[in-house]
């Protein structure tokens, strides 16, 4: 399992704690480690249907732990292509595995420059950091 | 924030600290699932040393605990026998429940919850000293409780000798003590187990026994989905000052009789006893995917009926479980709704528990 602050250099990152890794054409996401320890064991993940579109910034599914229950933040806009349908029956990969086997969509994104501006793995360590120190 | 004598200990075991009633607490230690787990099957300890002890010593302490709890202590007679009860504040709500232990003739002790136990210890002083009880809260005990199928076996390797042979023979709410060491057979998982009371010079070197021996540390987290599928109540959820035993599914805590003991609390609900009460305990299964969770609103044909109390995860369902106030002509066996997050999903009512020793025990209709 990774360590909840070792980042993979190369993906990209949102504030909100969602990963993007560039396959070619299309952008996987999922949630970070940081973000599957804060949210404790994940018990049912909610994903789109392949084909609807996801906005960046806007929720394309819910992930639930047992602790709490979270919207999930599309990092871009574009289509859905492919969803992680193992995550039905194992859910506990988001934790297990966040950056690989706990991917939870693929995305053609309309504009494949979008994912230059997400975050790279330091701002994003410095943005948890921050957000760690204000409370 | 206060800490126990083990705050190192879960640090060093990779407890992921949480705030719980004022003291920085393990909520797990990787895995709440499979902390959960390993009680149903097999052995787990916590650390609930946050939770209070509170000695009562004087010739007249069994008169003042019957006018202070809802139970009747009378009824446990023996030394070495205990009694979950309630203490009621003059409207009938719930002030705070706890278990209480007969040491003798003349000496009880007190477990209470960690949230409301400096209320607790101040409302006994103010009536200990009509009835000459010297109250002691011992801030210096600390608890562990040992619970799942194979407590028994493991605690007999960490005890002193005769107090595990003592210990392993106890019936469920009976307890032993040697010197200050108190040793339960009472837990808050479904399981089977026991709770080690001991002084906290004691407790650091007990703790790590057991974890030689092979006991699981378990974090407030599973303890937390252990209790809600054994269907018992959490104080400050599922009940508390404002809500009244008999909507709480607590009406069993109430001694009635005999009928000439007062104690505080009995006027207001004598005054609505009998009468049909507007709401109830009951237990909700979830029909669909999901977690329910506390403070979810319950309907019934579009209709407000009540509120979630306690909702969660059932690991051993693996499905959405809670316990909920609602309106008391709803029958066991209805199909209600539930707003999650401004979706209606389907929930069965059942009756709690929802799993004992390690099995399934509702029944879906």
């Amino acid at each position: 399992m990774a360590t909840v602050s070792d980042f993979p250099t190369a993906l990209r990152y949102t504030r909100e704690h969602e990963w993007a890794r560039v396959q070619g054409a299309e952008i996987e996401v999922g949630i970070t480690a940081y973000a599957a320890q804060q949210l404790g064991d994940v018990v049912f993940v909610e994903l789109p249907q392949v084909g609807s579109r996801v906005t960046a910034g806007k929720p394309f599914g819910v992930v639930e732990s047992v602790k709490s229950v979270s919207d999930l933040f599309a990092p871009l806009t574009g289509q859905v292509v492919a969803v992680n349908h193992v995550l039905e029956s194992a859910p506990e990969q988001v934790n297990d595995s966040p950056y690989n086997e706990g991917w939870m969509i693929r995305v053609q994104a309309d504009d494949d420059k979008a994912v230059d501006a997400l975050l790279t793995a330091n701002e994003y360590a410095d943005w948890i950091k921050q957000a760690d120190g204000a409370h | 924030m206060k800490r126990t004598p083990l705050y190192e200990e879960h640090c060093a075991l990779g407890g992921k600290m949480v705030e719980f009633s004022g003291w920085e607490m393990p909520l797990h230690y990787g895995s709440q699932l499979r902390e959960h787990e390993i009680v149903r099957q097999r052995c787990g300890m916590f650390d609930v040393s946050h939770m209070g002890v509170i000695d009562l010593i004087g010739a007249r302490v069994e008169v003042m605990l019957r006018f202070l709890l809802s139970n009747d202590v009378a009824r446990i007679p023996t030394a070495g026998q205990a009694q979950y009860g309630l203490m009621l504040n003059a409207t009938g709500g719930i002030s705070d429940d706890l278990i209480a232990y007969r040491q003798g003739k003349d000496r009880f002790f007190l477990v209470v919850n960690a949230g409301t136990r400096d209320k607790a210890v101040a409302w006994i002083r103010i009536h200990a000293p009509s009835y000459g009880v010297r109250v002691v809260d011992r801030r210096d005990m600390m608890i562990l409780a040992v619970q799942g199928p194979k407590a028994a076996n493991q605690i007999q390797r960490c005890l002193p000798e005769g107090l595990s042979r003592q210990a392993v023979a106890l019936k469920p709410f009976h307890f032993v003590q040697d010197g200050d060491w108190r040793v339960a057979r009472t837990g808050y998982t479904g399981e089977d187990g026991f709770e080690l009371i001991v002084p906290e010079e004691n407790g650091l070197t007990l703790w790590e026994s057991l974890l030689r021996s092979g006991v699981q540390p378990v974090g407030l987290g599973a303890r937390d989905t252990l209790r809600l599928e054994a269907g018992m109540h959490l104080y400050g959820h599922d009940m508390d000052g404002k809500s009244s035993p008999l909507e709480s599914g607590l009406a069993w805590t109430i001694a009635w009789e005999p009928l000439d003991r007062d104690f505080i609390g009995r006027d207001a609900l004598e005054a609505v006893w009998g009468q049909p009460v507007a709401r109830k305990r009951v237990g909700l299964l979830l029909l669909d995917r999901g977690v329910l969770r506390d403070q979810q609103a319950v309907f019934l044909q579009n209709s407000p009926i009540g509120k979630i109390t306690s909702g969660g995860y059932s690991p051993t369902l693996q499905r959405g479980i809670a316990l909920a106030r609602i309106h008391s002509e709803i029958a066991i066996g209805s199909i209600c709704q539930v707003d999650m997050r401004g979706r209606m999903m389907d929930v069965q009512v059942v009756r709690p528990p929802f799993v004992r020793l390690g099995k399934p025990v509702y029944r879906e209709v």
